[in-house]
């Protein structure tokens, strides 16, 4: 298998080599190279904010089409909770369900069903884990795990080992499926409806367990058009939905988990660079006392994600709303529908040390030597005119080799 | 051949939008030299508790980083006004901040004891009105 998989990738055709994305990515992963943007694989955690901003869609998410469902004899959708913000309030969510039957699913999964399992275990957790691990961190965004990955290994003792909905939903569905159909689990392809690049990846990289259990990811705006089509067009009795209830549709925006585990002491933080900041802290152990943090990449949480069509803001405005929706079980009840060891990871998440110059010390300090060297002889403009996104990441790609520092336009002919 | 790195930043009093780059700058460097992330960690905690030392309670001053390959050297040194009775400011919870700096969530006096926790050697020395100066080493 290979070491990298990502879902965030470039129409190299569409590419102007603009440096928009190199300067939005916060992780450094992209170089314009030859007029071309490169991902650095290793660097990539898939946020999207690449997709977000590139003004000639040429970053996009590797995502199947409707097409791709002929391959299984029984299809499910798990439509994302963060789909509750993208129709307005006046639409009747269980006909906006509906439509995935018309585009060729044969049963619908709400993955905010699966948040309300979990919401009902989440209290629990974090109430009976040590002190030493908190502030306890989620993982429900995959982007802000794969970042703490990177770049804060002390955290990684921190982070909720408790699987994402989507996950739990396709467990689920996967069960229920096999018991009534009798296919084998070729036969049935479980589809996410998705708004998240990085969820996507999950699919085919899992963090914490060995295989999702997910066949494969629709992008939400890919779809859109035509469910706004249905839905105005449908005609015959509409199948009740199995849905989930307020709490679970609020995992769809920043908040929403600690409303759900109903404690005081958490910090909900929204878009990658103020998670990173909240991260710093608890790094430096200026924490202490937070019991719970909920980070999202994404502005306003998912339903700010990169594959949704909504402005953020006013998808927010709507899921807020809709959260208002009172509980249809009890914990209990909801417990009862999966155990606990049915949504908890199975590995442990490792440390990816990518950002290392060398694995010799002595040799790793001879570059940083050169790299702060080089540094100093650059403009420090952090124009990305040479490809890198900073005059020190070039100081860096030079030492390292992927550069020249000729491809400083400024220090070019001047010496 | 270049066996050791060094880094200097100055840390102005009274002025908390600087305080902390001193640290996340370190981290970045050690981070990238691929040093174990435990021993980062605490770096980067007393680092960062020397610059707001400095900042609240020094007419302002420098960190200086040392990095060899045994071992990593913060010392902060400030131009005064130094400290009458070391052995009480060791004291956990002891502190001179002011309400100001205490809202600001700063100054509960963990400061100086926090800091020699994370060193593996700590030492302290000054002179009052003139100086105040710490060197912690982490060995790697
Ligand atoms: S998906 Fe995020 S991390 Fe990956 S290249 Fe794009 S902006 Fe960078
Ligand atoms: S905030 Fe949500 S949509 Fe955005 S990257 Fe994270 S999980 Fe995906």
């Amino acid at each position: 298998m290979k070491a990298y998989w990502h879902s965030v990738f470039l129409h190299k055709e569409k590419c102007t080599g603009c440096t928009n994305c190199m300067h939005k990515c916060p992780t450094q992963a992209i170089r314009v190279i030859d007029g071309k943007a490169k991902i650095i694989e290793e660097r990539c955690i898939d946020c999207g904010e690449c997709i977000k901003v590139c003004p000639f869609h040429a970053k996009d998410a590797k995502t199947d089409v409707l097409s791709d469902l002929a391959n299984y004899r029984y299809k499910v959708a798990l439509p994302a909770t963060s789909l509750y913000g993208q129709f307005p309030t006046e639409y009747d969510m269980n006909r906006v369900m509906n439509t995935f039957l018309r585009l060729g699913f044969d049963e619908v999964f709400d993955v905010s069903r699966a948040a309300d399992i979990i919401s009902a275990y989440l209290n629990d957790y974090v109430d009976n884990a040590e002190e030493e691990r908190k502030p306890l961190i989620s993982t429900y965004c995959p982007a802000v795990t794969r970042l703490i990955q990177i770049r804060y290994p002390s955290l990684i003792d921190n982070i909720i080992t408790i699987e994402s909905p989507s996950e739990v939903a396709a467990r689920q569905a996967r069960q229920l499926v096999k018991a009534k159909t009798g296919l084998k689990d070729e036969e049935i392809g479980i589809f996410l409806i998705t708004e998240c690049p990085a969820k996507v990846t999950s699919i085919y990289k899992p963090l914490g367990l060995d295989k999702s259990q997910m066949t494969g990811a629709v992008s939400l705006k890919s779809i859109y058009p035509r469910m706004l089509k249905l839905y105005d067009s449908m005609t015959g009795d509409m199948v009740d939905m199995q849905m989930g209830s307020g709490v679970g549709i609020g995992w769809g925006r920043v908040g929403g988990q600690s409303y759900a585990v109903d404690i005081d002491n958490y910090i909900a933080v929204d878009g990658i660079d103020e998670v990173t900041k909240v991260l710093d802290k608890v790094d430096l152990e200026m924490l202490r006392g937070v019991d719970f943090i909920e980070g999202y990449a994404c502005v306003t949480g998912c339903c700010g994600g990169p594959l949704n069509v909504e402005n953020p803001f006013i998808a927010k405005s709507r899921i807020r709303k809709q959260a208002k929706k009172p509980p249809i079980f009890s914990d209990e009840e909801l417990k009862s529908m999966c155990s606990f060891e049915n949504i908890v990871w199975t590995n442990k998440i490792e440390p990816h040390q990518i950002l290392k110059l060398d694995k010799d010390f002595k040799k790793a300090i001879e570059k940083m030597t050169k790299i702060e060297a080089l540094h100093k002889s650059l403009p420090g403009l952090d124009c990305g005119a040479c490809g890198s996104p900073t005059c020190r990441s070039l100081a860096e790609d030079v030492v390292l080799g992927r550069a020249k520092f000729e491809d400083c336009i400024v220090r070019k002919g001047a010496k | 051949m270049q066996e050791s790195m060094k880094y200097e930043f100055s840390v102005p009093t009274m002025d908390f939008t600087v305080a902390g780059e001193a640290s996340s700058s370190i981290k970045k460097v050690l981070r990238q030299l691929g040093i174990d992330s435990g021993i980062i960690r605490r770096v980067a905690i007393a680092t960062y508790e020397a610059e707001i030392n400095i900042a609240i309670h020094s007419n302002g001053g420098k960190i200086t980083c040392l990095i060899s390959p045994e071992w990593v050297k913060v010392i902060a040194k400030d131009n005064g006004p130094g400290i009458e009775n070391i052995e009480l400011a060791m004291t956990k919870g002891f502190s001179t901040a002011t309400s100001e700096i205490r809202e600001l969530g700063f100054g509960a006096g963990m400061g100086l004891p926090n800091m020699k926790k994370c060193s593996d050697d700590f030492e302290i020395t000054s002179e009052v009105d003139v100086f105040t100066q710490l060197v912690m080493t982490l060995y790697l």
